[in-house]
């Protein structure tokens, strides 16, 4: 139990081993768990973010549909609207096609009542003259008597 | 630990009888390599090791140390180089667990920035531990069965000692604080300067009248750090392998039981040990970097 050299081998060993330890083992140990405290770190950090993300989008999404809610009121108001605006321009339309054809329909029922007053006129001096001349029965000259019937023709 | 009775006796048949005295001076010496007779020969007995001077060396407590020391750096460098940061193995949170206690009490007790003092602890603690550690071999075990037989043919060494706790070598555990001692010495003069270093031990308690009696006081408090370091370590393992001995050599099939309750109050000891040189360690070199205010 006395000191001889094993205590100068004892101080070489911790001497090597202690640049091997601080060069080769601490480092690297203490490399990791710095990375994996800042993993940590950003992981928490990221899931704040994105529930505030989520917040914001939940409360965007309800703005949205609300809006869209809205939107969609307002053009089934407007469409409602215009319908109401077509029905009421196709009768309005429909009342004048029908007065126009009713329109229609009197002035040729004029022009053949007149038309049939004109042939019946004509028909009228055409039996005047017949009846005159079974009455005169050819003592009257047809050319001197015209110009008469006719005349009388025309006060029809 | 424990061991069965007949080691005793096993050993005591080599040779002559041995007597509990023997028995124990032989499981206290070491297996040492020196110069004696003017060449360079393993010692026979304790007093051809005491013969050899200084420049011997022991080659059980030295090699266990070596061992010890070179397989956890080497075991901790191969988890470091295999490491993973998202997927760590359970060797890997092992060893991450020593690296980051050790991390929180330098943390703790050590206020400057100093690249070394992480590593330095890491080491002492862990090399301690496994040196401790080593206590818990039943004692008889590599003597008897091991390495003295090998011993015997290789070397024709009758009956050589083997030991396995390099911890209950004074070289060992004093090497270490003297190392801690050359840190200290080397940072106090480093932060301080020679003069902040040199008027610490002669001005400190009393004043510069009174510089002889602060000397008397500081400069044995100075080397009291290593010597108590080194020494504190050294006589708790001693002390337990002792008594591992004692009842190994004296209480027959009862050494059983023995055995047990001593190991199990040790285990305790074990790190108990290698904690308090870290933290000393840690206090004594957060010491060599204080400057003190004016």
């Amino acid at each position: 139990m006395n000191i001889n050299a094993t205590f100068l081998g004892q101080m070489i060993a911790m001497a090597v081993f202690l640049w091997f330890c601080s060069k080769y083992v601490w480092p690297p140990f203490m490399a990791i768990m710095d990375e994996r405290k800042k993993k940590i770190a950003d992981g928490l950090e990221a899931a704040a973010r994105a529930e505030k993300d989520l917040e914001l989008a939940q409360a965007k999404s309800t703005e949205q549909l609300k809006e869209a809610k809205e939107e969609a009121a307002g053009i089934i108001d407007q469409a409602n609207k215009r319908a109401a605006q077509i029905v009421d321009e196709a009768k309005q339309q429909a009342k004048v096609e029908g007065q126009r054809i009713i329109d229609g329909a009197q002035a040729e029922i004029e022009q053949e009542v007149n038309r049939a007053r004109e042939a019946l006129r004509a028909r009228v001096s055409e039996i005047a003259v017949a009846g005159a001349e079974k009455i005169l029965e050819g003592s009257i000259d047809q050319a001197a008597n015209e110009e008469m019937l006719n005349k009388l023709a025309s006060e029809l | 630990m424990a061991e069965l009775a007949d080691a005793a006796h096993a050993a005591a048949e080599h040779g002559a009888e041995l007597t509990v005295q023997e028995y124990i001076t032989h499981h206290l010496s070491f297996f040492t390599f020196g110069r004696i007779d003017g060449h360079w020969a393993f010692a026979h007995t304790p007093e051809e090791a005491a013969e050899m001077g200084f420049w011997a060396i022991n080659v059980d407590t030295m090699g266990w140390s070596v061992f010890l020391g070179a397989a956890f750096l080497l075991f901790f460098r191969r988890v470091a180089v295999n490491a993973s940061v998202d997927n760590p193995s359970g060797v890997q949170n092992f060893v991450e667990a020593v690296v980051e206690f050790v991390d929180a009490r330098v943390s703790e007790a050590f206020n400057y920035k100093n690249e070394l003092i992480g590593p330095l602890c890491l080491l002492l603690f862990f090399w301690i531990l496994l040196m401790n550690t080593m206590d818990l071999v039943p004692v008889d075990l590599l003597t008897t069965f091991g390495f003295e037989p090998m011993l015997h043919t290789v070397f024709h060494i009758e009956n050589s000692p083997f030991k396995v706790v390099p911890t209950t070598d004074p070289n060992i555990t004093m090497g270490m604080s003297t190392m801690v001692f050359l840190m200290i010495i080397y940072y106090s003069i480093k932060n301080k300067g020679l003069g902040g270093f040199l008027g610490e031990l002669a001005f400190h308690p009393f004043g510069k009248w009174m510089m002889p009696f602060n000397l008397i006081i500081e400069v044995p408090t100075l080397f009291a750090k290593p010597i108590s370091l080194g020494l504190r370590l050294f006589g708790n393992l001693y002390a337990g392998e002792l008594l591992f001995l004692l009842i190994a050599s004296m209480l027959g099939l009862w050494q059983l039981p023995a055995h047990f309750v001593w190991a199990a109050f040790h285990l305790l000891v074990i790190p108990l040990q290698a904690f308090v040189f870290m933290m000393l360690t840690i206090v004594y070199l957060n010491a060599a970097h204080e400057v003190p205010h004016h």
